[in-house]
């Protein structure tokens, strides 16, 4: 199973990217587990600077915008 | 060329609605008429235009331009991209954690900080559609100025003893001073789909901010009477600058909204350093960007910060008061 953190707080953006993730997920069918991390402390940890951001099985796939459904249909089915 | 918006709403509203001109409710109409549609016209022009030419610059480039540099020239490059930059509340928490952790000073990034809400491309467009560009100019370099300073001050007193700790830690190692930023070359077509989505993402954010700081201005152009105001704010006594200030903290809204309340304060003759420092003390010092700003600094350096924006609003104030019958004498 995926792990999938939403990196961002307090953006309506970031709320929509995690649903989004979900909901993409669960058309294909990938076991999926989506958290919205919002202690900022992430943000050092993963050195990102703009978000919404995602982190995939702890790697930082995109930063900075509400990713488009044909990038996160690739991140789940690799 | 700006005068057309006006002729067709006087047009529309006195002679197609049949209102009088006379009436509060007349002129109240026909100052919003006249300013939607022109506030609209010039932020779907300009904002695509602005978007167009800054499609490449992005938060991590601007980092770049800024890491490493002299601390002076630091502050003024801060204040200059916070300006061109556009702003929302939502991305200063992780810019302030991105520059910090880059060893960016915390004044250079307060500079940024300070700028960004006070100065962007809908508050130049709403300023210079509205009240020309002599009050377009001095905005902006009372804005600058005050992101400039604010900055060198906060270094001054040492403000990064006050950051919260996971960030000084972050600080003082650098944790992305290595922080690559890869340029892609844009296509025209890539710009242009950027300005598309920039203008439309714009205006689906400050649309209801257009009618509701026109709304007001224009309630307050049709019904406040005249001479209420002479009698009460044309002198110009020196405490209604700070009284100004204090009452703009807890009125929150965005520049798109205060701009028109500006302009109906000004034409009702309330002077411009008093009308300035309200404004700029509604939108820069709000209390929901110091909570998101709290993840960040303690509580002494927000207390910092907002007693400095405060004491430069009024002194902007006040300066510009005294100063006023030399700088507009057109006007």
């Amino acid at each position: 199973m995926k792990q999938i953190k939403v990196l961002g707080s307090g953006c309506a953006r970031c709320a929509d990217t995690a649903k989004l993730i979900e909901a993409t997920a669960e058309r294909l069918g990938v076991a999926v587990q989506v958290v919205k991390e919002t202690n900022p402390q992430a943000l050092v940890t993963y050195r990102v600077m703009s978000t919404p951001a995602v982190v995939i099985d702890e790697t930082l796939v995109h930063s900075g915008s509400m990713p488009k459904t044909e990038h996160i249909e690739g991140w789940l089915q690799s | 060329m700006l005068e057309i918006f006006n002729y067709l709403a006087d047009r529309l509203v006195y002679e197609l609605i049949g209102l009088a001109p006379e009436t509060a409710l007349g002129s109240a109409a026909s100052f919003f008429v006249a300013s939607v549609s022109k506030i609209f016209v010039l932020l779907v022009v300009l904002i695509y235009v602005l978007a167009w030419l800054r499609a490449s610059l992005n938060l991590e480039r601007v980092r770049g331009y800024i890491a490493g540099k002299h601390r002076l020239t630091g502050y003024f490059l801060g204040a200059g991209f916070g300006a061109v930059t556009p702003f929302c509340s939502c991305s200063s928490v992780p810019v302030f954690i991105g520059f910090t952790s880059a060893r960016i000073p915390i004044g250079v990034t307060m500079s940024f900080l300070l700028t960004s809400p006070m100065i962007n491309e809908v508050a130049v467009v709403l300023l210079w559609g509205l009240l020309g560009w002599q009050m377009t100019l001095l905005y902006i370099v009372v804005g600058l100025s005050i992101g400039i300073l604010g900055g060198a001050l906060l270094d001054a007193l040492r403000a990064e003893r006050y950051l919260q700790p996971f960030l000084a830690k972050a600080y003082a190692e650098g944790a992305m001073t290595d922080a690559r930023t890869e340029s892609k070359r844009l296509s025209l077509r890539d710009r242009h789909d950027f300005a598309r989505d920039e203008t439309l993402g714009i205006l689906r954010r400050v649309w209801i901010w257009v009618f509701i700081g026109v709304g007001l201005g224009a309630v307050l152009y049709g019904y406040v009477p005249d001479d209420w105001v002479e009698r009460h704010l044309m002198d110009g006594a020196w405490w209604q600058v700070p009284l100004a200030v204090l009452l703009g903290i807890p009125l929150y809204t965005n520049v798109t909204g205060i701009v028109p309340v500006m302009e109906s304060l000004l034409l009702k003759g309330v002077p411009i350093g008093t009308t300035l420092a309200f404004c700029m003390s509604t939108v820069a010092a709000s209390f929901p960007e110091f909570m998101l700003l709290k993840q960040v600094m303690q509580w002494r350096l927000l207390a910092l910060i907002f007693v400095l924006l405060l004491l430069a609003f009024t002194l902007v104030g006040w300066l510009l008061n005294a100063l006023a019958p030399l700088l507009f004498v057109g006007l």
